[in-house]
């Protein structure tokens, strides 16, 4: 449905929901879907009345943070209301004793980052794709190299605010780290791509900013050296926050960050070179200038690469490697965690993705992991199976249908056509 | 695994959809063919398991009446003990075809009575799994049934270098499978987190008995993160038949500290300083004088004399971090008014000062002839606060309260302490251990911190939670369990109809269809 086919009471109802209700510009279509109308609440209770209002008039919603990542996926079979929450951007509450932050799901993550930073903490989340929001992060799941010391967003969200497709408010977890009253509802939106509920506010746990920080790189020149200096990393007493691979044409490297005090740090690197060999280099520069994936995030429509997540259990790096040789992609990611990003260039033909989608999907799985297409051009979402097999299909199913019986959130976006 | 799970799935769903009386079938248990039904799992049992794995004797059954929370206390109608995923799984099948109810148990050490059986129900005990199937070390990652004890996978990666993080107080005789029902801490979670941080995958028995794997060995499987809710869910979503747990490197370097002050305020005080300089220990744990005068008295830990509190810290990781970050801390707790700093040198003190502490609860034992474990949490920087209102609780009411807690993530273990010979002693108890938990609701903290709500929590839910947060979580409930046959009873105050019952919206965009107006 687009804007002419939204009735003037649905219009009139949105409305009245939300001050700001604005026709879509062409910057706000969802991966070539362009929505009926958009519509920025600026607080949870106006979420609430928009998503009575649609419930109302039986209307479709995606919500948007910033739209950095709103492209992932498969792309919605329909967007009515284009729900953007960028108007919920404060911090709320910095509680710097208790290792805590409270925010809005339309706050920055680089202002969270700012605002935790000033009492010398963080969120240990890295930033992917630059101008995200907590609320994009939460619901695409993204992560970066620190994930190997700790963890991803399942690790550190403590509490969330949500509201129902039904526009009932509802909170799961708290304001404390420790806490198993309730179902943990939070790791079920996690990753869900916007299809369960709208988030509206999260709190998570901090850690402190490490004093220093150092990178030591090494080159390797085939998959069976990555997986050999990853291995003697992570089995190591060096502590790393990080072991990145990157990787191309047979050849790459492995980086590996330490951060902790600042004469620790100096040491452990050290350890980390002795373990590397005398082609080791040190840094503090984040590898590949600090981009997390081998695309562009910036592109769209056509230019955008074939981006792909590949995991595998950590003695699978090779074996992925090797795939990667064989099918011509470039890979970057983290070999400490068993999580790789690999990318085709735009105009690859499509017999070419399909190939290489197959090719590496086996290598994955024959190794404990997954293959998933993040983003690509809409011609190969079209053409290929962007999630590959989802064991619990059925058993997701029957969570979407009790949040959303109607599919309106996001339908289409996810996993099986949810 | 595959045949063995299909089938029934859609017996029960339709069964769900058919029944317009579906309140009756699925909340009430005690129809009139309750022991039919009974009956008819005990056949599907004696068929599949050997005579030892099904008790029907009233007496062997009254041995499984009660988990580690003894004092409720009921009698299951059947217990099945299963030997393998396939015989658990066609265990619950029958009860989902018979409509009767289960709940799983593993080593029954709980403390919240999740265990606790149900009277017309079946009590499915893990114990007989207890593989540790596979030790993945290149991986870190190690494969395990259910019954597996928690200590036991630590003992299996330790030669190869590794460990399981997760360590409940328990952990020489709890199992796997309860620690992922419950979502289990332990001292070292400030450092490492919980069970649901270290469980990487599982295969999971469905309420249907369907078997489906979920997350996997490799990190963020595709889809919704089934896990992460099922993980201290509490056995109320299924059961776990295997876990793909995380291993995590031994340190380098250990350090345990035993520091000696003379109030709770200078230990808290302290505490706060080591967490505002950037340090996280693996552990920091404090304890009062009537604490510490039980521990004493039950295992002669020697704990520094006359203290008013003492707080036993770890730090672990790379040694040259590690000896800075000791030297930090000495001179904090000096700062704080530490009057007595001990280092444990080797492994046998290391384990008398962890000795002292994991021993408390039984430990109180000692000086009171009953007590009441409780189990809340508060933000940390309300610990003076809350400590002291918990002695003017404890001053007005006359009833004693040894402090017990994780104080570096504010999970506080009051020990209330009574005679039950004394009238009306017990009552007094649990009023005031009822209002510490209004204390920690109140500072914006939790009910449970790792002992979970099972049966002796899930009045307080409503306390925490409002009826909206809670209809949410019965949403989740409802998508797994519409028979509400799985742990029922537990967890929440009332549990929601599963009137919509899922399957109805298969077609992958219904919306498009004309009519949505109307659908609310």
């Amino acid at each position: 449905m687009t804007t002419d086919t939204l009735d003037t009471a649905a219009r009139e109802a949105l409305s009245s929901a939300c001050a700001q209700v604005d026709d879509p510009q062409e910057h706000d279509a969802v991966d070539g879907v362009r929505p009926g109308l958009v519509v920025r609440p600026s607080d949870t209770d106006q979420v609430a009345e928009v998503m009575r209002a649609s419930a109302a008039h039986g209307l479709t919603v995606v919500p948007r943070g910033r739209g950095t990542k709103l492209s992932w996926g498969t792309a919605p079979t329909s967007a009515d209301v284009l729900l953007d929450l960028s108007a919920l951007d404060r911090v709320l509450d910095h509680a710097a004793g208790d290792l805590i932050v409270a925010t809005q799901a339309g706050a920055l993550l680089a202002d969270v980052q700012r605002t935790v930073g000033e009492g010398g903490q963080r969120l240990a989340l890295d930033e992917t794709v630059p101008g995200s929001t907590i609320g994009g992060v939460l619901g695409a799941n993204t992560s970066g190299p620190r994930r190997t010391a700790t963890g991803t967003a399942r690790d550190l969200l403590i509490g969330i605010t949500m509201v129902r497709a039904d526009g009932v408010v509802a909170k799961a977890g708290g304001r404390v780290v420790k806490n198993v009253a309730g179902y943990d509802i939070g790791k079920l939106l996690i990753g869900s791509g916007g299809t369960l509920a709208v988030i509206t506010d999260a709190t998570f746990r901090l850690h402190p900013l490490p004093a220093d920080h150092r990178w030591v790189a090494v080159p390797v020149d085939s998959p069976a050296r990555a997986l050999e200096v990853a291995q003697s990393v992570v089995h190591s007493q060096v502590v790393p926050a990080a072991v990145e691979v990157d990787w191309a044409g047979g050849s790459g490297s492995v980086s590996v960050l330490v951060e902790g005090r600042a004469d620790g740090v100096a040491g452990r690197a050290a350890a980390v070179r002795a373990l590397l060999g005398p082609d080791a280099t040190e840094s503090t520069a984040e590898p590949a200038d600090g981009a997390a994936y081998p695309w562009d995030v910036t592109a769209t429509g056509d230019g955008r690469s074939t981006a792909l997540k590949l995991t595998c259990v950590l003695s699978g790096l090779a074996a992925v490697l090797a795939a990667a040789d064989d099918t011509g992609v470039t890979v970057r990611g983290s070999a400490g965690s068993g999580v790789l990003y690999a990318a085709l260039a735009p105009d690859t033909p499509l017999d070419e993705v399909r190939t290489a989608l197959d090719r590496l999907r086996r290598a994955c799985s024959d190794h404990g992991g997954t293959a998933v297409v993040v983003d690509s051009p809409v011609a190969v979402k079209a053409a290929v199976d962007v999630w590959g097999p989802i064991p619990a299909l059925d058993l997701m199913r029957r969570v979407k249908d009790q949040f959303d019986p109607d599919h309106r959130l996001s339908p289409g976006r996810f996993v099986g056509g949810i | 695994m595959g045949d063995a799970t299909q089938g029934t799935s859609t017996t029960s769903e339709s069964s769900g959809l058919d029944s317009t009386g579906l309140d009756s079938t699925a909340l009430d248990s005690s129809g009139l063919d309750s022991s039919g039904r009974i009956a008819a799992v005990a056949e599907v049992a004696r068929r599949l398991l050997p005579d030892a794995g099904v008790i029907t004797d009233r007496a062997r059954l009254r041995t499984y009446e009660c988990d580690g929370l003894a004092h409720y206390r009921v009698t299951p109608a059947l217990v099945v003990i299963p030997q393998d995923a396939e015989q658990l799984a066609a265990l619950v099948r029958a009860c989902a075809e018979q409509a009767v109810p289960f709940v799983a148990r593993g080593s029954g050490t709980g403390l919240s009575g999740g265990a606790l059986p149900h009277a017309e129900g079946v009590l499915v005990v893990t114990s007989q799994m207890r593989a540790i199937r596979e030790v993945r070390r290149d991986d870190q990652r190690a494969v395990v049934e259910p019954g597996v004890i928690n200590l036991d996978v630590t003992k299996a990666a330790t030669p190869v270098g590794y460990y399981y993080a997760p360590d409940p107080s328990s952990q020489q005789i709890c199992s796997i499978g309860g620690n992922v029902a419950e979502n289990s801490g332990g001292a070292h979670c400030l450092k490492y987190g919980f069970t649901t941080n270290h469980v990487l995958g599982a295969d999971f028995v469905t309420p249907d008995g369907d078997t489906v794997s979920l997350g996997g060995a490799a990190p963020d499987s595709p889809g919704y993160d089934l896990l992460g809710a099922v993980v201290g869910s509490e056995g109320t979503l299924g059961i776990v038949t295997s876990a793909t747990v995380r291993l995590v490197r031994l340190p380098e370097e250990v350090r345990t500290i035993l520091v000696g002050f003379s109030s709770t305020d200078q230990a808290g005080a302290a505490t706060s300083a080591i967490i505002a300089a950037g340090i996280v220990p693996a552990a920091i744990e404090m304890m009062d004088a009537l604490a510490i005068e039980a521990a004493e008295a039950a295992v002669h830990c020697n704990y520094p004399d006359g203290a008013g509190a003492v707080l036993v810290i770890e730090l672990d990781g790379a040694a040259i971090e590690v000896e800075q970050e000791y030297a930090e801390v000495r001179r904090l707790c000096d700062d704080h008014g530490a009057f007595e700093q001990r280092l444990a040198t080797d492994p046998a003190e290391r384990a008398l000062i962890w000795k002292g502490r994991k021993s408390a609860f039984a430990a109180v034992g000692r000086i009171s002839p009953d007590y009441i474990v409780q189990d809340g949490v508060i933000p940390r920087t309300a610990l003076p606060e809350v400590l002291t209102a918990i002695a003017e609780l404890s001053g007005s009411s006359g009833v004693r309260v040894a402090n017990v807690f994780h104080a570096g993530d504010g999970n506080l273990h009051p020990l209330v302490l009574f005679d039950d010979e004394i009238d009306g002693a017990g009552e007094a108890a649990e009023r005031v251990s009822g209002a510490i938990l209004d204390l920690c609701i109140e500072h914006g903290g939790s009910i449970t911190g790792e002992h979970g709500v099972g049966m002796d929590k899930s009045k307080y839910m409503p306390r925490m939670y409002t009826d909206e947060d809670l209809d949410t979580m019965q949403l989740v409930r409802c998508a797994f369990d519409p028979q509400n046959i799985s742990n029922p009873g537990k967890v929440f105050p009332t549990p929601r109809l599963c009137g919509e019952v899922p399957g109805r919206h298969k077609g992958a965009h219904p919306l498009q269809e004309a009519g949505l107006a109307e659908v609310f």
